[in-house]
């Protein structure tokens, strides 16, 4: 399909517009369903016990009184979720993670689970569940578990990626390394070079809606599902693995989703419910309290990032070079790697090395958060990069254009660039008038960019043509924010008919092939691609009809405007034929009509952002505030432009609040100390102004209609504007996020010493 | 030891029965099925769960079933008149002031209490007046201007009717 594309479309009339979606109505009225709002006849109530301890071997666990509570259906260990993994290493990490095997890893860890017939009963039962633990020393920092003599997690973690492989066991799971160029000889024709280390906070994604199913497994080796999550296909197939179902007897329904930002990309507590669904032979709900949201779902890496950067008095950067270690939790990831790929992804330069460090650490395993490990290594490198600028006396925007990777670059990560947005969004920013802007005393801007790849992949649609000439499309990706209206938009445009005449399904897992779940932005990318190759199939399905219906050769039909139209000589009396006029008739001219598409959407193109930040520090108690935001970010093309913005929106507030409230909080006893919404504070309506947007439209050459991904990169750039713009204020560099109101007034102090 | 308890909801009387220890937001998300009160943390500071007692914007999280007795309970359900809907359930559509939407119930509930009390609010007032409602999608931009046009709307509403009352 590609090849057919080679200039994207560029005259729309549905795609572009602003219509009201079609899930509103059940989203303001109460009656959408979300992850807990759906019950089952029968079902039980799952409830898990959980490790208090940071790392410790578990020697028994006794569930003799629990199970003879009255009320309680079934109580499971691991030993009910055998290993079914085959040595997948990345599924048998998600089924230590589900329910600890031999060793607690985190505070949080699920050790035991039960289903009762009601709550209370559930809970009663957790209390008389006896747990042996033989406690071990733990490590939750980063740089700590890093040292050769913190205590290991893991006695056969032997590092992998590097050469000659180490001999002793460490906490550093995997090394990665990326890049081109000579680094030393970078540096060397260098007149500046400014070398820090910066760390980022553990952060949660945030969503509102706790992780939450109802599982059902029968005796018969049948099972069905209904979950919250960002892909059912994906979670049907790995839990058919860890429960050993054939995949096909496993039936998912995704249910509304309540935010995910990637945590529910992942399987929290699904395989326990389908096993305590399938001791008891009744369905279970399990739902996740926010506590256990906090301490047993995946959140982001605490992240210890060392930068150094060279520069000449032009404003050249000569060479870029950083070291990334990244916590993952007690299983290996691959997040270090991500970061270390996406550092310098915005430069050209000539020079370039990063090396990425995975960490184990007795903290939550680690999960994926909107532009996954982009937004820490970001921080470090926009951060330094303000700094170059600050030596060589030159405009923070002026600097990255001058360096700015554009068509042809070899990206830092290695492939070369088609066209991309980052020189324009860059240039918009030069010239927003937010830019110059007079500031107040005590206040600064600061500015940072922004990358992503954003993921295509497998993808599969399904056109229904109704009888009444209304269309249907099921896809299999999820929506996260309002995708249905985009793919219903991009439905419309393509057949050339009203976006009422279309209606968007989210199908479960036995209706269409497979689908890879809704991250790196794919959805709406992917599933439009596929959705374009469907329609086209059943704009070709009915065009032969119309030549029945006529009696006409089918090259002398033409699709125009939502019409078959025929062309050519001899056929000016027949009037066209509608959507409406050909399904009205299907019964006759060969049945149902349809279109279907399975692909592997390539091409995804990728994505850049520039953000502009204005904060006000107050010097006596630390506290910072954003005052002034702005957004300018590349979306290929917009589809739903008012979903774009919210998408550059929420992705910016989530990063302020990285920036300057978030973080994960271990006690000496490697406890977690905020695992609430009120101690683990999230920004609020009246912490923020409104974020502006600016959408820029570089149309993807590898998509029909332009489009690129437009959910993560806006969640990158803020952590470092934020630290640029309390730079500038105070002329004290901010290294450690978040900068909330102990750091920044440490910060000032430092700041007064120094001048003093 | 289950008790019964007898409130006016959404306008009609409801008999439901619930645990002395049960929080109004299960027994009405569990016992009289109005799945649309949300559970975002279940401790108060979310406000998914959010409802009116008696007129009064409460969590229903921090709320005893048992407390329901003989008061009246709005949720989001009863938030439209019939097919009509309320005309801040209308801008939050056209604003997309929703991404998820599992925040939305909550905070159309807040927003119609602050517009109750203060029908003219600035940016600020509508800010902290949401404050107790967490959105992790939106960054909240497009919920408050919903919450703007909304406000414009209604008062544009009110006054037509005041003029055409005057003219009886
Ligand atoms: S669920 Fe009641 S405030 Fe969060
Ligand atoms: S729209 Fe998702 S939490 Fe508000």
């Amino acid at each position: 399909m590609n090849a057919e594309n080679k200039l994207p479309k560029q005259v729309f009339r549905s795609v572009g517009t602003r219509p009201v979606r079609p899930d509103g109505v059940d989203k303001v009225t109460g009656r959408a369903r979300y992850g807990a709002d759906y019950d089952m006849p029968g079902q039980l109530v799952g409830r898990i016990l959980r490790s208090p301890h940071p790392h410790a071997t578990i020697k028994k666990i006794d569930i003799t009184k629990a199970e003879q509570l009255p009320g309680v259906k079934a109580v499971i260990t691991s030993k009910d979720l055998p290993d079914l993994t085959n040595g997948d290493e990345d599924l048998l990490a998600i089924l230590e993670n589900c329910m600890a095997r031999k060793k607690a890893y985190y505070d949080g860890h699920a050790v035991a689970a039960v289903a009762a017939v009601d709550a209370n009963t559930a809970k009663a039962a957790l209390k008389l569940i006896e747990v042996e633990y033989k406690i071990h020393k733990h490590v939750t920092d980063v740089d700590k578990a890093a040292d050769p003599k913190a205590p290991v997690l893991r006695k056969d973690c032997i590092t992998e990626g590097v050469s000659p492989a180490p001999t002793k066991a460490s906490n550093i799971a995997a090394q990665s390394e990326f890049g081109h160029g000579d680094v030393a000889k970078g540096f060397k024709q260098a007149d500046h070079i400014v070398e820090r280390n910066f760390r980022t906070e553990q952060t949660h994604q945030g969503y509102i809606e706790p992780h939450a199913c109802v599982a059902s497994v029968s005796p018969d080796g049948t099972g069905e599902m209904w979950v919250c999550t960002q892909g059912h296909f994906v979670f049907r197939q790995q839990c058919a693995q860890l429960l050993g179902l054939d995949m096909a007897k496993l039936r998912v329904t995704s249910s509304e989703i309540g935010g995910g930002f990637g945590g529910k990309t992942h399987l929290w507590l699904e395989p326990v419910a389908m096993a305590l669904s399938r001791k008891a032979n009744l369905p279970v709900k399990l739902v996740m309290t926010r506590e256990d949201v906090f301490r047993a779902s995946g959140p982001t890496s605490a992240t210890s990032i060392d930068v150094k950067i060279g520069i000449k008095n032009d404003g050249t950067i000569t060479a870029g070079e950083a070291t990334l270690r990244y916590a993952s939790g007690p299983w290996k990831g691959s997040w270090a790697a991500l970061g270390a790929m996406t550092a310098f992804a915005c430069y050209d330069l000539k020079n370039v090395k990063t090396t990425g460090i995975e960490v184990l650490v007795n903290r939550p395993k680690t999960t994926a958060y909107r532009a996954p490990s982009a937004p820490m290594a970001a921080f470090a490198v926009e951060s330094v990069i303000d700094e170059l600028a600050d030596k060589i006396d030159m405009d923070a925007v002026q600097v990255r254009i001058k360096n700015a990777a554009g068509e042809g670059t070899q990206s830092s990560y290695g492939p070369v660039y088609g066209p991309i947005g980052i020189g324009p969004t860059l240039e918009a920013a030069a010239s927003h008038p937010h830019m110059s802007a007079p500031l107040k005393e005590n206040q600064g801007r600061g500015m940072a960019c922004g990358f992503w790849f954003n993921f295509g992949g497998q993808s599969c649609t399904h056109i229904n043509i109704d009888i009444d000439g209304s269309v249907t499309l099921t896809v299999g990706t999820i929506d996260v924010g309002g995708a249905r209206a985009s793919l219903s938009l991009v439905v419309a445009e393509e057949f050339g008919i009203d976006y009422e005449q279309v209606k968007t399904v989210i199908g479960d897992t036995s209706t269409l092939g497979y689908n890879e779940m809704t991250d790196g932005s794919r959805g709406t990318f992917a599933s439009s691609m596929s959705a374009i190759a469907s329609v086209r199939k059943a704009i070709d399905e009915m065009i032969s009809r119309a030549a029945i219906m006529w009696d006409i050769p089918a090259e002398d039909i033409e699709w125009r405007d939502g019409h078959a139209h025929a062309t050519g000589k001899g056929h000016a009396n027949l009037a066209p034929l509608s959507i409406a006029d050909i399904a009205a008739r299907a019964g006759k001219t060969g049945g149902p009509i349809a279109g279907h598409t399975e692909l592997n959407a390539d091409g995804a193109g990728v994505s850049f952002a520039t953000h502009i930040c204005d904060v006000e520090v107050d010097p006596e108690t630390g506290l910072t505030r954003v005052i002034r935001y702005t957004v300018i970010q590349d979306a290929g093309k917009a589809v739903h432009p008012t979903y774009v913005e919210g998408q550059f929106q929420g992705g910016a507030t989530q990063g302020i609040g990285w920036a300057l409230n978030e973080e994960y909080v271990y006690g000496e006893d490697g406890r977690l100390q905020n695992p609430g919404f009120l101690d683990y504070r999230i920004p609020v309506c009246s912490d923020l102004p409104m974020i502006d947007t600016q959408i820029l439209e570089i149309p993807n050459p590898n998509h029909p209609y332009g489009i690129r991904g437009v959910g993560e990169t806006s969640i990158v750039p803020p952590l470092a504007a934020i630290g640029n713009a309390v730079s500038n204020a105070f002329g004290v560099r901010m290294t450690h996020v978040p900068m909330s109101p102990p750091r920044i007034l440490d910060a000032l102090e430092k700041a007064e010493t120094e001048t003093a | 030891m289950s008790m019964v308890v007898n409130s006016t909801i959404n306008g009609d009387p409801i008999e439901f029965s619930c645990e002395p220890d049960e929080t109004l937001m299960d027994a009405l998300r569990n016992r009289v099925g109005l799945k649309g009160v949300k559970e975002g943390c279940g401790t108060g500071d979310c406000g998914a769960c959010s409802i009116r007692l008696d007129g009064a914007l409460v969590c229903s999280c921090l709320v005893l079933g048992a407390e329901a007795e003989g008061r009246k309970v709005d949720t989001v359900e009863g938030m439209s008149d019939g097919a009509q809907l309320h005309v801040l359930q209308t801008k939050f559509l056209e604003h997309a002031a929703l991404q998820c939407g599992v925040c939305t119930p909550g905070f159309l509930i807040a927003a119609q209490a602050l517009l109750e009390k203060n029908p003219t609010p600035s940016e600020e007032e509508i800010r902290y007046g949401l404050a107790g409602n967490l959105c992790r999608c939106t960054g909240y931009d497009k919920i408050v201007r919903a919450v703007q046009d909304a406000a414009k709307t209604m008062n544009k509403r009110s006054k037509s009717k005041k003029t055409t009352g005057r003219k009886k």
